[in-house]
C-alpha cells in the first residue's frame, strides 16, 4: 500500500471569505489598491521582497526573511489558512500584508512590508489587514507583533494593543499584543480609511501586473543609521507615558 | 560701517543626520570655504540652540574651529532660540562692519532627533514664558494654533489656504535635494478626499500634520566678508545690505493684539530701511513657515502684503516660484526642514544661491534683492536680513 506524504504535508485550508479590493487617496493624491492575491501571484511578489534582505534599515532585512519565507510557504501550501494582500499604485507593488487565521475566533498578523516609505503607505495596508481580520472574516482578535520601531509605534502605540504577553507569536515565539474589535472600531474613524467599489479602471491596472517598486527602501549610506534605527526612544517614551496615565509604571 | 559681503555658502541634508554636532558644523562649512577660495578666517560664529540640552556637547565652537583647522581663529557660539542662525550672521556683520574682522565663518547646527519626540517638543517649549505658558503645558504648536484661530476669524482665513502653503512648498523641496520631505502632497489627498483626515490628521486644531514642520537635524553656512576681500574673490557679489532685529513681550496673551507679530514688522522695516530698499523691490523671500499659518503673516508684517491679505496673494499664486514675490524657494521649515538654530542661516544660504543664479530649478528669475525672516520664540526675537546682488 502506498502513502502519499504530500497529502500529509500539505494542510488542509478552511475556507475562508475573500477580502474585497479597496482604494483609498494618499496625501499626494495618488489612488492605492488594496486587494487580495492568490498562490500563482506570489512569485511576481518574491522577487520584490528578495532585495530588501538587504537592506539593514528599520529592521527591513528581518522582515524581507520571514515575508519571503511566509509568502513562498503560502505558494507550496507549508501554511495553513494564509491571506496575502497587496498595496498597488498604477499596478506598482507598494506594500505587502500577510496573515493566517489561528482558529476561527483568532487571527495572526504576520508582517506588513512598505516597499514606497512615507504617505501611511504601511498603515493603511495594515489597517485593511485588520478589516480582514475582524470585520470580513468575523474574528473576534489578532495576534500582532512587530520587529521594527516603526512597526510598534504604528500598531502598538497608534491603536492601543492590548498585551498577551502570555501567549507567544508564531514570529519567533515572542510575546503577542492583541487588536480588539473594540480596540478596532475606537481606531476605525481616525486610522481605517477605504472605498469600494474600486472603479473598474483602477482594478484592472492592478490585476493587470503587479509592477516593481519605483523607489524601494534602501540602506543608510552609514553604519552609525543602520545601528541608530535599531531602537526607537520615542517609542518607549511614549509606552511610558501611556502605562503612567493606566496606572502600570 | 564697512560693507559686508556673502563670500561663500555652504549646508547640509536636513534629514536625520548620524554624526556629531560638530561635524555637522564643519562640513557646511568645509564646503563654505570652498566655495570661497579661502583656507583661513579670523573668526567663527557657531549658530546653535540646543547642544548642551540635546547632544551633551557643550563649548560648541571650540570643537567646530578644531575641527576645520582653523584655529587660532576666536570661536563663539550664538544662541537666540530659532532666530539663533540669523543673530549669528548679524553677529558677523557687526564684526565685519566694524572693521574688527575681515572674514567671518557663520556656520550652524542642531541635531534635535538626537531626542525622542516628546523631548524635542520639550526643549522647544522652554522658549516659551516659564511661569506663565511653559508650566500650563503650552507647546509651541499649541500657541500656532490658537495664533491661526484668531487669524481665521479676523481675516478669513481657512484650512485651505494653510493647505496651500504646505503644498506649495513641497513642490518648491521637491526641487531641491537637501530638503527633509521629498513628498509631493496635493490638495486633494490632504484635505478634499475621505482619507484626508488619516492622511493629515489634527495636530491642534486647526493645525493639521501638513501644516507643521518636521524635526530635522542640519547645518549650514555662509562666510561674510568686507568689500575688499569679496572683490578679490571670483564671486558674484551678494552684500548683506540690511539688518534688522526686535523683539515682543515673551508672553504672547500680553500682546495688544495677538495676530499682530510687530518683532518681525520691526526687524524687516529696519532692515529695508538699511539697505535702502522696500517691500516692493523683493524678488526673493525665505520666511519662517515652521507652521503654514507663519508664511502668510509674516508675508503680510513683512509689507509684502497688506495685513490680512497674505492668504488671498497665495489664492492667486503670487508667493509661488514665477509669482510676483517667491517665498520659500528652498520649501521652507515646512519642507526643507527645521533644524532649529541652523534654520536661520540655511534661509540666507537660499537666498545667496538665488541671487547668485546658482539655484537650479528653483532659480527665480533675475533676482536681485533678497529677504529672509527668522522667528525666535513665538515672534518675539525676530531677525530679518536683507541681501543685494551688486554686480
Amino acid at each position: 500500500m502506498s502513502v502519499d506524504v504530500e497529502k500529509i504535508l500539505r494542510p488542509i485550508d478552511n475556507p475562508i471569505p475573500p477580502f474585497p479590493p479597496k482604494y483609498m487617496m494618499l496625501a499626494g493624491g495618488e489612488e492605492m489598491v488594496i486587494r487580495q492575491v492568490n498562490r500563482e501571484d506570489i512569485p511576481d511578489i518574491l522577487c520584490h521582497v528578495e532585495p530588501l534582505l538587504h537592506v539593514e534599515r528599520d529592521y527591513y532585512d528581518v522582515v524581507a526573511a520571514r515575508l519571503y519565507s511566509e509568502l513562498l510557504a503560502y505558494y507550496r501550501h507549508r501554511v495553513q489558512d494564509e491571506y496575502v494582500l497587496v498595496a498597488q499604485i498604477d499596478g506598482e507593488l507598494v506594500a505587502v500584508v500577510n496573515g493566517r487565521l489561528l482558529s476561527k475566533e483568532v487571527g495572526m498578523s504576520y508582517h506588513t512590508m512598505a516597499l514606497r516609505r512615507g504617505l501611511r503607505v504601511g498603515a493603511h495596508a495594515f489597517a485593511s489587514k485588520m478589516e480582514y481580520h475582524l470585520d470580513i472574516i468575523g474574528q473576534k482578535e489578532v495576534l500582532i507583533v512587530a520587529e521594527s520601531p516603526i512597526g510598534f509605534r504604528r500598531w502598538m502605540i497608534e491603536y492601543g494593543l492590548e498585551q498577551r504577553f502570555n501567549i507567544a507569536h508564531e514570529l519567533g515565539g515572542v510575546p503577542s499584543w492583541a487588536l480588539t474589535k473594540e480596540l478596532f472600531n475606537k481606531a476605525r474613524e481616525t486610522l481605517v480609511v477605504g472605498r469600494r467599489p474600486v472603479p473598474k479602471h483602477l482594478l484592472e491596472k492592478a490585476q493587470a501586473a503587479i509592477l516593481p517598486p519605483t523607489d524601494p527602501p534602501k540602506a543608510p549610506a552609514d553604519l552609525l543609521a543602520a545601528t541608530r534605527s535599531m531602537y526607537d526612544s520615542t517609542g518607549t517614551a511614549l509606552m511610558s507615558q501611556r502605562w503612567k496615565q493606566e496606572g502600570k509604571l | 560701517m564697512r560693507e559686508v559681503y556673502v563670500v561663500g555658502a555652504g549646508i547640509t541634508s536636513f534629514t536625520r543626520l548620524e554624526y556629531p554636532l560638530s561635524e555637522i558644523a564643519a562640513y557646511p562649512a568645509m564646503l563654505a570655504l570652498k566655495d570661497a577660495g579661502l583656507s583661513k578666517v579670523d573668526h567663527v560664529y557657531v549658530a546653535n540652540m540646543g547642544a548642551a540640552r540635546l547632544n551633551h556637547q557643550s563649548g560648541l565652537a571650540s570643537a567646530v574651529v578644531d575641527t576645520l583647522s582653523l584655529t587660532p581663529a576666536g570661536a563663539e557660539v550664538i544662541e537666540n532660540g530659532p532666530a539663533s542662525g540669523a543673530s549669528a550672521i548679524k553677529t558677523g556683520f557687526l564684526a565685519v562692519a566694524s572693521g574688527l574682522h575681515d572674514v567671518v565663518l557663520v556656520t550652524s547646527a542642531e541635531r534635535l532627533r538626537e531626542v525622542n519626540n516628546l523631548e524635542a517638543t520639550d526643549f522647544v517649549a522652554t522658549l516659551s514664558h516659564p511661569l506663565a505658558e511653559y508650566i500650563y503645558g503650552v507647546t509651541l504648536p499649541s500657541l500656532a494654533a490658537m495664533f491661526t484661530r484668531l487669524y481665521m476669524q479676523k481675516y478669513g482665513v481657512t484650512e485651505r489656504h494653510l493647505a496651500m502653503v504646505a503644498v506649495k512648498n513641497h513642490d518648491n523641496a521637491l526641487l531641491n535635494f537637501f530638503a527633509h520631505l521629498h513628498e509631493k502632497i496635493t490638495l486633494e489627498g490632504i484635505l478634499d478626499s475621505p482619507e484626508a483626515m488619516t492622511n493629515n490628521p489634527y495636530v491642534a486644531e486647526p493645525l493639521r500634520f501638513f501644516d507643521c514642520c518636521p524635526v530635522s537635524d542640519g547645518g549650514a553656512c555662509v562666510i561674510l566678508a568686507s568689500a575688499e576681500v569679496a572683490k578679490k574673490l571670483k564671486k558674484p557679489l551678494v552684500r548683506l545690505a540690511g539688518v534688522g532685529q526686535a523683539t515682543d513681550s515673551h508672553c504672547v496673551h500680553e500682546r495688544a493684539e495677538p495676530t499682530d507679530l510687530l518683532a518681525v514688522r520691526g526687524a524687516a522695516a529696519q532692515a529695508f530701511k538699511m539697505a535702502g530698499v522696500t517691500p516692493g523691490d523683493v524678488d526673493v523671500a525665505e520666511l519662517h513657515d515652521a507652521f503654514t499659518i507663519l508664511e502668510i503673516a509674516e508675508s503680510e508684517e513683512a509689507g509684502f502684503f497688506k495685513k490680512g491679505q497674505g492668504h488671498l496673494a497665495l489664492e492667486r499664486g503670487e508667493t509661488r516660484i514665477g509669482g510676483k514675490i517667491p517665498i520659500n524657494t528652498a520649501g521652507g521649515l515646512k519642507a526643507r526642514g527645521h533644524p532649529t538654530g541652523a534654520t536661520g542661516v540655511a534661509q540666507a544660504h537660499e537666498i545667496v544661491l538665488q541671487l547668485r543664479g546658482e539655484a537650479k530649478k528653483r532659480q527665480v528669475k533675475d533676482a536681485r534683492i533678497g529677504f529672509t525672516c527668522n522667528f525666535g520664540g513665538f515672534g518675539n526675537n525676530v531677525v530679518c536680513l536683507v541681501f543685494k546682488r551688486e554686480d
